[in-house]
């Protein structure tokens, strides 16, 4: 419980920092934004109650949006994205369920589960980012082209993160 | 009392959910409508504290380009200041010289954190209201404007940006003093649109846009940048775009405008109303 405790804090400040620090600094394009940041609710573990992980989920998005100067709009596509989670997991279950002792990672479940899981999750996470952020729908088909190219991003970095996460773990297995 | 509270027990979840979420959306609605001052400066300490030790950090990255600019604009000046001196009308008068009036006082910052890609872009500035920064004042670059300072504190002030959808500024053309509204539309970080010029205007590709100055935040005559497109829609108005002067991703040191007779101007303009 306490190393979990340990882990959780160790995951929001790294990626907090990854995102405010590089990320944010790593002006692309604006249809290529990511915000790797929600990671953190992807690989929150199973057993996480459904109130803990929305306050999380609250709290991770208020400090974003307190670096980013975007009062409440990553706030909310957060705690949203929180909100699906279990939802979402129920509806890609593998057939025999979640194994106890296991988390939503790559590592336990497979690739091609995975990247359901957070392509789901992070494209509503983003989509509803962007379009709070332009308010209209003016301009409907540019901000879903933003949504689409920093969702691809986001989801890219978050495999990513995956492998070296896992390999650093298997080194402590042994 | 106890069905109360079996029900929040069971519903917990989608009950902690609404109210979390109806509280974010509250904060972005109002976000969204009004200028954010207020929510700016109870927070601008702790990140304007990591974006100035990140700014320091690239900074090395733009040395080359910053003193470039710096000796370019260091050469102007001192043109313009044998100028000065040549000629007995035009002098340099202190902020608080009552026969001549000066109108404008410049106060040179460094942008300590800047971006281009969101919808609604800041900067945020080293100076604050110990530097004499307050909240609605103009900043340019040597290229052209850049936005209108929001929230300020002691030492830190954060910019509106000209690539924010809220942004609006009155410019004219230079060639013909026909005005109107440009903002920008959240699509390139290279080009504004401009409204409401009249169909019968003379516009051509290439014209130099600039302020006009009727805001009192900004003095007239400021470069905004040269019209690329002219197009008319619906109606009886121009849809200009304007190719900006200023380049947003290359900012480093910036001019804040403080209008010393702004009062008497507002003063004037809501009796007008």
């Amino acid at each position: 419980m306490a190393n979990n405790l340990f882990r959780g804090i160790l995951a929001f400040v790294t990626l907090l920092l990854v995102q405010i620090l590089i990320l944010d600094n790593l002006q692309i394009s604006s249809y290529a934004v990511p915000f790797l940041y929600v990671l953190f609710i992807l690989i929150l573990p199973f057993e996480t109650p459904g109130w803990l992980l929305l306050i999380l989920a609250f709290i991770l998005g208020f400090t974003m949006d307190m670096f980013e100067h975007t009062y409440g709009i990553h706030t909310a596509a957060t705690v949203l994205m929180a909100w699906m989670r279990p939802g979402v997991l129920r509806l890609i279950a593998p057939q025999n369920g979640y194994a106890p002792n296991t988390e939503p990672r790559i590592y336990y479940y497979g690739f091609s589960w995975f990247l359901k899981y957070s392509v789901i999750l992070v494209f509503v996470h983003h989509a509803f980012l962007f379009y709070f952020e332009v308010f209209t729908f003016h301009h409907f088909f540019s901000t879903f082209l933003r949504v689409l190219i920093s969702a691809s991003f986001t989801v890219l970095l978050v495999i990513l993160s995956q492998f070296s996460v896992h390999k650093s773990k298997g080194v402590v297995r042994r | 009392m106890r069905n109360l509270l079996r029900f929040l027990y069971k519903y917990h979840f989608p009950l902690l959910f609404l109210i979390l979420e109806a509280i974010a959306i509250s904060m972005g609605i109002r976000y969204n409508l009004y200028q954010r001052a207020r929510f700016v400066s109870a927070t601008e300490n702790i990140s304007a504290f990591f974006n100035e030790s990140i700014s320091s950090f690239l900074d090395y990255f733009h040395l080359v380009e910053t003193n470039r600019k710096l000796s370019l604009e260091n050469t102007r000046l001192r043109n313009q200041l044998q100028r000065v001196y040549r000629s007995d009308d035009l002098f340099f008068f202190g902020a608080h010289d009552t026969l001549h009036r000066q109108k404008y006082f410049f106060t040179s910052a460094r942008v300590i954190n800047n971006s281009v890609n969101r919808m609604h872009n800041y900067l945020t500035l080293n100076k604050g209201t110990e530097q004499g920064i307050q909240p609605e004042m103009g900043v340019i670059c040597p290229e052209g404007i850049v936005g209108i300072t929001s929230g300020v504190t002691k030492n830190f002030s954060s910019v509106i940006s000209l690539l924010n959808i809220n942004f609006h500024v009155s410019a004219k053309l230079k060639k013909n003093d026909y005005f109107g509204s440009l903002s920008w539309d959240g699509q390139d970080y290279r080009k504004a649109i401009l409204n409401d010029i009249p169909y019968h205007v003379n516009i051509e590709i290439g014209d130099t846009i600039v302020t006009s100055g009727f805001s009192a935040v900004f003095p007239e005559g400021i470069l905004i940048g040269t019209v690329e497109e002219a197009k008319v829609k619906n109606g009886n108005f121009y849809t200009v775009t304007v190719r900006l002067s200023t380049d947003f991703k290359h900012l480093v040191y910036v001019d804040v405008i403080s209008n010393l007779q702004k009062k008497e101007q507002k003063k004037l303009d809501t009796y007008g109303q």
